[in-house]
């Protein structure tokens, strides 16, 4: 672990600690719900980037902005959403956080700062942008932070939004969470010259940082919002991490792009929460007992939420055209004029 | 009061009017600070509202729309000006994937209250890349309203209620009329969305005529009227919501109708407006719903190809003179 304990309490190591377990434990049940044919559609796994999604959001308020991605759910958890209200999103239940319109690829929760996951990829980099923009023009103080993947790098859309922050000196993070895969195609194969360096080009001060390290991300990325706050950014982290599961929890034989060995290497050397599990107990801030307690509590959590998702209510018929435009009940009547 | 005032000069009224009204209100896009647009409709804001409010942007058009998006969803109100209605193919994603869809993916979370103002129209001699009218490719899009102003009066109310609206709007203006006057009411007004305009009542015939083709229709209504036809002439001002109860009543009345836009024909306004007429209005029709649209070609640059593309008062009255004579056959 990189950071320098003294200034972190124990409050803080715990809380971040749980937050990765909360995430773990969400996407075991989010697959066992996909393996088990309950979820309808298919979802895309966050498990093994927890360390990204925490030691981020860790640094931020529930008034900074984030956006997310199709793999998104660790971001959501991380930014402070409440399980039940996610499984019931994922399930397309009424008391989902998007009243079951979203979905896995698009839930936003709106109360914690997350401006939503996007199931194009590199699609919410203008968004996170423009919220930065607010910020700027509205004098608010608050930072947005754009998680991507390293696949969306080959966006043009970064390029752009870059500039322009670059220009503007927008309050806006860039991080991109490099785990070694566009979809079904290694980095190297799509990804020319470094990603650092794209964005160093505009001028941007760009960081790498070991992704599996929790206090190593948090500790660059408060260092990183307090100065976006102070009209320093716009900033670019890459983060170094790894993607336990396939593309999507439909891949599943994975093995003409990547072995089961590289697979099982990261999984026992580099896990984020194993290992920051160990330097919790060997600074003597929590011992294993309590470890498999936080784990066995959490996970106990997870599956009463899905239990609670699984017998909500769908959202009634009458709202299939509700919320396709803000101040009208009901979009049908409205686009012919019959409301008038 | 009211004075003659050009598109151009009405579209900046409600601009600065709006900004004065709520500073969360911007403007954004290429060239509008200084330069004022190609078209000069943006001239003077910057002046007065500083460049933290009237931005140039680089050559970005995803990016800016993107942005645009972004700054809504978090408690701004952008206006976004694209500066051809052509480039709409390069902010498509932005626009139809994330700005129109966001408030419902949210389940009513998150609002997007922009404004993207753009243009149409051909016979510019700007060819295939400037000149086309896109407004029926968002028009398609669940989430977009779309205005379509036919005169500086109806730029001005209408761009004042997409600025309050809290939901993505895009405004296609005349790229050819912006220089044209018309009567505007020195006070405030605003026109709400989903009000057609009945600007000539008539008794034989409707002309039903978006945009530039209101001034088209108007024109072939007093060609006809002169050889005893009376037409009447209606201007939906907005697509999405559009006006259905007027113009089904019209339709009733008349028993024919024509439907102009300056939209390709294929699979465009004037297809879906007829239809609608056809669905709910058709034991009181003597005729087919006819469509004039721009000739389902690229815009030409030749000024001898590209007059014969666009829907023509002449053109407009000859189709209306056969719809009344009772000329109108089917292929067997």
């Amino acid at each position: 672990m990189a950071a320098d304990g003294s200034k972190h309490n124990t409050e803080d190591y715990l809380r971040m600690y749980r937050q990765m377990v909360r995430i773990r434990a969400f996407e075991d049940n989010a697959n066992q719900l996909y393996l088990s044919a309950k979820m309808p559609g298919l979802t895309h796994m966050y498990s093994g980037q927890e360390a990204v999604a925490v030691g981020i959001c860790e640094a931020l308020t529930d008034d900074d902005r984030i956006t997310s991605t199709h793999r998104g759910h660790g971001h959501c958890v991380a930014k402070g959403a409440d399980f039940k209200a996610m499984f019931c999103e994922l399930l397309g239940k009424a008391e989902g956080y998007c009243r079951g319109k979203g979905g896995s690829m698009h839930i936003a929760d709106q109360s914690h700062g997350n401006l939503g996951a996007n199931a194009i990829v590199g699609g919410s980099m203008g968004i996170a942008t423009g919220a930065a923009l607010t910020a700027k023009l509205q004098k608010t103080g608050h930072v947005a932070v754009c998680f991507f993947g390293d696949g969306a790098t080959a966006q043009g859309l970064w390029y752009e939004v870059m500039n322009m922050a670059a220009l503007w000196k927008l309050p806006v993070i860039y991080a991109c969470e490099n785990n070694g895969y566009s979809e079904y195609t290694k980095t190297e194969e799509i990804a020319a010259g470094s990603l650092t360096a794209r964005a160093e080009a505009f001028g941007i001060e760009a960081h790498s940082v070991d992704g599996q390290d929790v206090l190593a991300v948090n500790e660059l990325a408060q260092k990183l919002v307090a100065r976006a706050r102070k009209g320093e950014g716009p900033f670019f982290i890459e983060l170094k991490t790894y993607r336990y599961h396939g593309h999507h929890v439909g891949d599943i034989n994975r093995d003409y792009y990547r072995s089961k060995d590289e697979e099982a290497a990261w999984k026992t050397t580099r896990d984020p929460i194993t290992n920051f599990g160990k330097w919790l107990e060997g600074q003597g801030i929590v011992t294993a007992d309590e470890l498999v307690e936080i784990n066995n509590e959490i996970k106990a959590d997870a599956e009463a939420a899905v239990a609670y998702a699984e017998a909500a209510a769908y959202p009634p018929g009458e709202e299939v055209d509700a919320h396709v435009f803000a101040g009208v009940d009901h979009a049908l009547t409205y686009i012919d004029g019959a409301a008038k | 009061m009211t004075r003659e005032i050009t598109l151009s000069k009405a579209v900046n009224e409600a601009i600065a009017e709006e900004m004065r009204r709520d500073e969360t209100v911007f403007l954004i896009g290429e060239d509008v600070a200084e330069a004022g647009t190609p078209f000069k409709v943006t001239s003077g804001l910057v002046e007065e509202f500083g460049t933290d409010r009237v931005i140039d942007t680089p050559i970005s058009e995803p990016g800016f729309v993107g942005m645009a998006v972004g700054a809504a969803m978090t408690g701004s109100r952008p206006i976004v000006d694209l500066m051809f209605g052509d480039f709409i193919y390069l902010v498509m994603d932005q626009l139809c994937n994330q700005a129109a869809k966001t408030h419902y993916m949210s389940g009513g979370k998150l609002k997007v209250p922009m404004v993207l103002r753009t243009n149409l129209g051909a016979t510019r001699r700007s060819a295939a890349q400037h000149s086309q009218s896109l407004h029926a490719l968002v028009a398609h899009i669940p989430g977009l309203k779309v205005a379509m102003p036919s005169s500086a009066y109806e730029a001005k109310g209408l761009m004042k209620t997409a600025i309050r609206d809290d939901n993505p709007v895009v405004i296609f203006e005349d790229k050819l009329m912006y220089n044209d006057k018309a009567p505007v009411p020195e006070e405030e007004y605003l026109i709400p969305f989903g009000e057609a305009n009945v600007l000539r009542e008539g008794t034989d015939i409707t002309l039903i005529g978006t945009s530039s083709m209101r001034q088209v229709c108007e024109k072939a209504a007093e060609a006809l009227a002169k050889d005893g036809i009376s037409a009447e002439v209606i201007d939906p001002r907005t697509l999405v919501p559009l006006d259905e109860p007027t113009l089904l009543k019209s339709a009733r009345k008349t028993s024919r109708v024509i439907v102009v836009d300056e939209g390709h024909r294929n699979f465009g306004v004037t297809g879906e407006i007829a239809s609608r007429i056809n669905e709910k209005a058709f034991y009181h029709l003597d005729a087919p719903v006819l469509r004039l649209g721009a000739m389902d070609v690229p815009v030409p640059f030749s000024p001898a190809l590209e007059d014969l593309t666009v829907p023509t008062p002449d053109a407009v009255a000859a189709a209306a003179r056969s719809l009344v004579a009772g000329e109108m056959t089917h292929a067997a």
